[in-house]
């Protein structure tokens, strides 16, 4: 990839952390009131809901029109795009094969882990990483199997995301991003910092063949989908948009907490 | 014969008594009801049931003239599952509890369980479900025994209307797990009258004597177990998932679901049964209010959301979820449900509904009809003390009552997977 060089680079970076660092200050502004200038509900927020109490779905969203769009915009993505991909690749690959690609994908993007786990200092896990991507690339060739993690070294993910958590980062606003999901500031600035560092200095870069690395994204793209079983609107829940912006949130917390 | 020959043969048989006792105790990993409840089944104890199943999902139009409010766009339709055998079998429709869907875990269980025992399957919706509210159900005012029974088999019959080509039925079977299974039972006696479907066997696993003694018990689940009081919840919540991360920090991957949950007790049970409540309080406020909300928007009752408010597709909900996360079912009992049934009769008293959402009103039906079978467990966190005597009193050898277990908590146990499928297809 020679999209970016690496001053510009650079920039994108510095002024994605500069957001992340201004949202961390900005604090949750009031909701507004519903209700104005309409009929009075039985149960109304002012009588109900007490100034002082905090409430776990309440998650920083000043964007949330946006977002909301942007939530409905991928169930269409994956309904009439995305899932059929997916389910075509389900139906066509054996189980065994599809076992295989998750592993290389995986191996690939060892690269990530390596990389936050030292950014955070974590030494025994950067070791293990980089032992794992060792043994699955040689041993479990070119990472098609998993040997390492029968051998007692298990997978240590780490994001740049959590990486920018671990040293303090705050969340900043919530963002459904369009095809990706749910995500914060902190977490989009991650995943722009954690592709452009992989593109430009990981395996795309050792092996510098721009097919190849298309060829990489698309199926990684459909191997993510594959693995993740969670399908927009399927709780039937009213308040799914707000469930899965609290539990993002909170997900995201465990996470960075390890 | 000597008097210690004597001994040691009544010594001989009560061992041999004993082994055979042993043989059939039931060894359901949980004793603690409220684990039972939360954990469920852990795949290590489950039976085994097939993995991937030619599951069909569909969707059915009842109301094509019903205008659906913006925010409820996505559940105009009606979603339910099915899966059939190759050629002539016998039909079970399956009804999920209280705000769970057609594909919830426990509906899977028995969908799997009685493919695998040769039967055709289709699940339904709960009639507390968002979904059925706005697209299956008459009043849009869920909780009415009677009434739900009614849109169930109207349901059914819609569903069979466009099944029937597929499916070769030798005959039709019912069942339901917690309030799916006390609607299975009023459905079962109104095609007593209609005779649609003529079910041949009906299963209810788990069912409420009374539903509001349950909901009751379910509410102050949450209530009163939150130190501090509802105030303090997100305090509860945070340590929830503190607990969560701790567990994490010695596995692998997050995902809200069953087996975490199992892993983070695992790792440290917990000390007392507080945080537990909370959790079976709060899953069954979240399903609550879900219910409430769908209801309130459908009928524009003014419950929460202002009656002349019509809320689109993009509007921020956050404070209907707040505020709805504060009440109870006595409050939707009160705000919603007596007032649209009073409405139609004003001389309705709230005790007589309450009445009404017992299977005590079948309760001649239940002693006489053969067609019923009961599964239920002693420790039912539902249940108030001598419901659950009651019921196995009612269908006296037709029932099934397990020691353990809580709420539907051994429903993939293998016992009770066994016991299941054995009362459909033993004659």
């Amino acid at each position: 990839m020679t999209i970016f060089t690496k001053s510009t680079l650079r920039l994108l970076v510095l002024a994605l952390a500069c957001l992340v660092f201004a949202s961390g200050c900005a604090s949750t502004p009031k909701q507004a009131d519903l209700n104005l200038g309409y009929s009075l509900p039985k149960h109304q927020a002012k009588d109900v809901l007490k100034e002082d109490v905090r409430y776990p779905i309440d998650v920083y969203d000043p964007i949330e029109g946006f977002n909301r769009r942007a939530y409905t915009f991928n169930y269409y993505f994956d309904k009439f795009l995305y899932l059929p991909v997916v389910n075509t690749y389900e139906f066509i690959t054996p189980d065994y094969v599809e076992d295989r690609v998750s592993n290389f994908v995986d191996n690939v993007f060892e690269f990530n882990n390596f990389v936050n786990n030292l950014l955070q200092f974590k030494l025994k896990e950067t070791g293990i990483t980089l032992a794992r991507f060792l043994i699955n690339t040689t041993v479990g060739v070119a990472g098609l199997w998993d040997p390492a993690t029968g051998w007692g070294m298990p997978r240590q993910t780490e994001d740049f995301g959590q990486t920018l958590g671990h040293w303090g980062v705050a969340n900043g606003p919530y963002i459904v991003l369009p095809i990706f999901g749910p995500s914060n500031l902190r977490d989009t600035t991650g995943l722009v910092v954690d592709s452009v560092a992989f593109s430009t200095v990981g395996p795309p870069a050792w092996v510098d063949n721009d097919d190849a690395e298309l060829v990489f994204m698309g199926v990684s793209a459909v191997d993510k989908r594959h693995r993740q079983s969670f399908r927009y609107y399927q709780t039937g829940s009213p308040f799914e948009y707000e469930m899965i912006r609290m539990l993002y949130t909170s997900k995201r917390e465990i996470e960075i907490e390890k | 014969m000597s008097a210690r020959f004597h001994r040691l043969i009544i010594a001989a048989v009560i061992l041999a008594w004993c082994g055979a006792v042993q043989a059939q105790a039931y060894d359901y990993p949980f004793p603690n009801p409220l684990v039972a409840t939360v954990i469920n089944t852990p795949a290590e104890y489950a039976a085994p049931l097939p993995a991937d199943l030619p599951i069909k999902t569909a969707t059915l139009q009842l109301f094509p003239d019903r205008e659906v409010p913006g925010i409820l766009w996505n559940l105009d339709e009606l979603g339910y599952s099915y899966i059939r055998q190759k050629g002539a079998a016998p039909v079970v429709f399956l009804v999920a509890g209280t705000g769970a869907s057609h594909q919830s875990p426990k509906m899977q269980i028995m969908q799997k369980a009685f493919f695998q025992a040769g039967f055709h399957v289709i699940s339904i919706s709960s009639p507390t479900h968002p979904n059925f509210i706005v697209a299956a159900s008459t009043s849009g005012v869920p909780g009415n025994l009677e009434e739900d029974a009614a849109d169930l088999y109207g349901v059914m019959q819609a569903i069979w209307q466009s099944l029937g080509d597929k499916m070769e039925a030798t005959s039709f079977n019912l069942a339901g797990y917690s309030l799916g299974a006390a609607q299975s039972a009023f459905v079962a006696r109104l095609d007593e009258d209609r005779k649609a479907f003529n079910f041949k066997k009906v299963l209810l696993i788990n069912p409420p004597l009374n539903l509001y003694n349950s909901v009751k018990l379910l509410d102050a689940m949450l209530e009163e177990n939150i130190p501090g009081g509802p105030d303090k919840f997100a305090d509860a919540y945070d340590r929830i998932i503190a607990r969560f991360a701790e567990a994490y920090a010695h596995g692998e991957k997050v995902e809200f679901n069953n087996q975490f949950l199992y892993s983070t007790y695992k790792y440290k049970a917990p000390e007392n049964d507080q945080g537990l409540n909370v959790l079976v309080g709060l899953d069954f406020r979240l399903s609550s209010q879900n219910m409430a909300f769908a209801s309130d928007v459908m009928t524009k009752a003014g419950y929460v959301v202002p009656a002349d408010l019509e809320l689109g597709r993009h509007d921020r909900v956050t404070q209907y979820a707040k505020v709805l996360s504060r009440l109870s079912f006595v409050d939707y009992f009160e705000g919603i449900f007596m007032p649209h049934f009073r409405a139609k009769n004003p001389t309705l008293t709230e005790a007589d509904m309450i009445k009404r959402m017992s299977l005590r009103t079948l309760e001649d039906y239940l002693r006489t009809s053969p067609k019923f079978g009961l599964i239920h467990n002693a420790d039912d966190i539902i249940m108030l003390p001598g419901e659950v005597d009651h019921l196995r009193q009612v269908f006296g050898d037709r029932a099934r009552i397990f020691p353990y277990g809580g709420h539907c908590g051994n429903m993939s146990y293998p016992d009770n997977v066994a016991a299941m499928t054995s009362f459909f297809q033993k004659n």
